[in-house]
């Protein structure tokens, strides 16, 4: 007797690159292609393959809570879906044992021309709940998602809100011995948030086995025992939460957070340096939301330059967020003089969101522009210490900065 | 605790031949039940007349068939009144044709639940013919109607239906696996289904009566399944057409064949299903 719940060994799944723009295959193309072969010269079929997961071998226990972390493209979507038998692998293989519930999206079946009580057996019973069962949890489900006035009205007349309640309520009924979930606590109000994240947090404290995928730290870490790292298709690291986190923060140090840069003696100014540092001076590649950030440059002025500024772009996903010159606190000097140089910038805690971040470098004076450094810095900035569920400034939400608003609300 | 009954599920790259695991649709027999019972109850809910289409289109087409081949073309029907004769083989033919067009897109409607949750993917072609048979028992009572009418009284052969009701559904859900299959694959199947679905009905017994046809090319006409089921319908509802031959047999061989084959060919086909939406609606 065993309590393995999920072994997995030597899995790897492989996908054929795409040719062409063409989103579907059609058959007549294919049919054109097959009968007039004989006719065109023989061309080489050269098919490349890409292995989105890649010999991944690793035991989740009966009853642990298992985050699966890993930066985007690290094959956290393709090992859920291997898992939750949507699509197969095609080397190695899983041994799941027990009823499993997958929860990759909420309201999947939903169909909006019937209404709320017909949906709730509808797409209760693709989640794989029995009748009987459905109609026992029937008033929780309704109860839990807060629509008893609208239970009989069809979906589509719904709030956006109602809808993702009653979606959720349905599958957060749902008990099965082992759940995979991704991603679903993206969803919903923060009240609502608040209570699926309870309630989240129950299905895992009853003993069920729960694997997780989250780019969320706080949320990882405040639910899962226990994590599997991806990096690039394969396990790089399997643990408990905290060694997992850690080893999360450490890939993405991987950053370029701290370059030397060759002088260049033709240009009137260079730029030889640039580092991302935290608050005690240290260089590193990613920071917590809730550290500040100082850059800084050092440069090598040759001449009197008149009228010099440095600029930063900080750009978030390839958006850019701001742009700062280092003469933008004061006056502007008339000039400056030849030596070495440092400035600093520094962006104060809680201000930039969690995402990947990338800094654009400018140095000129008002006539030309003397080096353009596009990335010259990558970094990236952590929702490591908090649980941004309930939070305004969670990555996936809209918005590009933290901005604390300054909120007061009085009874009136 | 573990539990020793608990079942344990190897995930691995599966057999390029298989065939349905009958175990496992039973185990999903009420996910069978809830889409047809959603196909049906979203048709009747959508269409602003309802019910009402159901009962007016056999109707419709057995009067436009009746003035045009009937009265205007004088096609034999075989010693039975030709809205009789025809709306007999309307019966299976309307389902049959309903059902390549609804579950050729069948796939492709339910592409979201194929990408998120695992269920046995034959469920979705199959419950949406299944779907059909409401259509079917809403006609069926129309054409005891008109039977009545006509004062025609079944004869005995009528224990045999459902032998050809059988050879029907194969048929129908023969050609669903197959061009689901097809269309979540290749999008392109469904336009060319309409134009098939029409040289289709003229090339079966709708119309006319498969006795027009030269004995010596019976038995390549019978290659058209259907031409075998809707002979099989006149014969056991009516006691006309050439009843049990080597063209119904030949005919009743192909329905049992294309079931089979649409099987094996869904189920090696399934495995790519995922990966051929790929992260669509995401």
């Amino acid at each position: 007797m065993s309590d393995i719940a999920i072994r997995v060994e030597g899995l790897g799944k492989r996908y054929p690159i795409q040719t062409g723009g063409a989103r579907y295959k059609s058959l007549r193309d294919v049919l054109t292609n097959t009968f007039m072969a004989p006719f065109r010269p023989r061309q080489e079929k050269k098919k490349g393959d890409f292995w989105a997961l890649k010999d991944i071998s690793f035991e989740v226990k009966a009853g642990q809570v298992v985050g699966l972390v890993g930066r985007n493209g690290a094959g956290k979507s393709t090992l859920l879906k291997v898992l939750s038998r949507i699509t197969e692998p095609t080397v190695g293989f899983a041994d799941i044992h027990g009823r499993v519930g997958s929860l990759l999206e909420v309201g999947t079946g939903f169909h909006p021309e019937l209404s709320g009580r017909e949906n709730i057996f509808l797409n209760g019973a693709i989640l794989g709940m029995k009748r009987a069962e459905i109609i026992r949890k029937f008033d929780e489900i309704v109860a839990f998602a807060e629509i008893d006035r609208f239970i009989d009205q069809p979906v589509k007349f719904y709030s956006s809100g109602m809808f993702v309640r009653l979606a959720f309520a349905v599958a957060a009924h749902l008990e099965p011995e082992i759940l995979f979930v991704d991603e679903v606590l993206a969803v919903g109000d923060a009240a609502f948030q608040k209570k699926c994240l309870g309630k989240m947090g129950d299905v895992a404290r009853s003993g069920r086995t729960v694997v997780l995928v989250s780019h969320n730290m706080g949320a990882i870490s405040e639910l899962c025992t226990h994590g599997v790292l991806l990096d690039g298709g394969k396990v790089s690291l399997v643990g408990g939460v905290e060694e997992i986190v850690e080893g999360y923060a450490n890939m993405l140090a991987s950053n370029s957070h701290d370059v030397v840069l060759e002088e260049k003696s033709e240009l009137p100014v260079s730029v030889v340096s640039a580092r991302a540092t935290n608050g005690e001076g240290f260089a590193a590649a990613s920071f917590d939301i809730n550290e500040s950030i100082v850059l800084e440059f050092e440069y090598v002025v040759r001449q009197r330059i008149y009228g010099f500024q440095l600029s930063v772009t900080v750009a978030r996903s390839y958006l850019d967020i701001l742009r700062s010159y280092d003469t933008d606190g004061g006056d502007i000097p008339p000039f400056v003089d030849p030596g070495q140089y440092r400035a600093r910038m520094s962006i104060p805690a809680r201000f930039l969101k969690a995402g990947h971040y990338a800094i654009l470098l400018h140095s000129s004076d008002p006539q030309v522009v003397f080096q353009t450094l596009e990335g010259i810095l990558t970094f990236t900035v952590e929702e490591l210490s908090e649980n941004t569920v309930s939070r305004g400034y969670r990555q996936e939400r809209p918005g590009q900065v933290i901005f604390p608003g300054h909120w007061s609300t009085e009874r009136l | 605790m573990p539990d020793l009954t608990l079942p344990v599920i190897r995930l691995q790259a599966s057999r390029r031949w298989r065939f349905i695991d009958l175990e496992e649709l039973w185990h999903y027999r009420e996910l069978i039940y809830f889409l047809t019972w959603r196909d049906i109850k979203v048709r009747y809910k959508q269409t602003a007349i309802g019910i009402v289409w159901a009962v007016l289109q056999p109707i419709a087409m057995m009067a436009v068939f009746t003035l045009f081949f009937g009265k205007l073309a004088k096609l034999p029907s075989d010693g039975v009144p030709y809205p009789v004769f025809t709306f007999c083989a309307l019966l299976p033919w309307q389902v049959f044709s309903r059902s390549i067009s609804d579950s050729a897109n069948s796939l492709v409607t339910d592409q979201r639940l194929i990408s998120r949750v695992y269920f046995p993917r034959i469920i979705v072609p199959t419950a949406s013919i299944v779907g059909s048979l409401m259509d079917f028992l809403i006609s069926f009572s129309l054409f005891l109607i008109v039977m009545a009418w006509y004062g025609i009284a079944p004869t005995l052969n009528v224990v045999f239906l459902p032998v050809f009701l059988l050879l029907m559904m194969m048929t129908a859900l023969g050609m669903g696996y197959w061009l689901s299959a097809l269309n979540i694959e290749y999008r392109d199947v469904v336009y060319a289904l309409p134009f098939i679905s029409q040289i289709w009905m003229f090339l079966s017994p709708v119309v006319y009566s498969s006795s027009l046809v030269p004995a010596k090319y019976r038995l390549l006409y019978g290659l058209n399944p259907m031409a075998g089921v809707i002979d099989g319908f006149r014969w056991a509802l009516l006691g006309v057409g050439p009843g049990p031959s080597p063209m119904l047999l030949a005919s009743g061989c192909i329905s049992v064949a294309l079931f089979v084959s649409g099987i094996f060919w869904f189920r090696g086909r399934e495995r790519t299903f995922a990966d051929a939406i790929g992260s669509g609606g995401r």
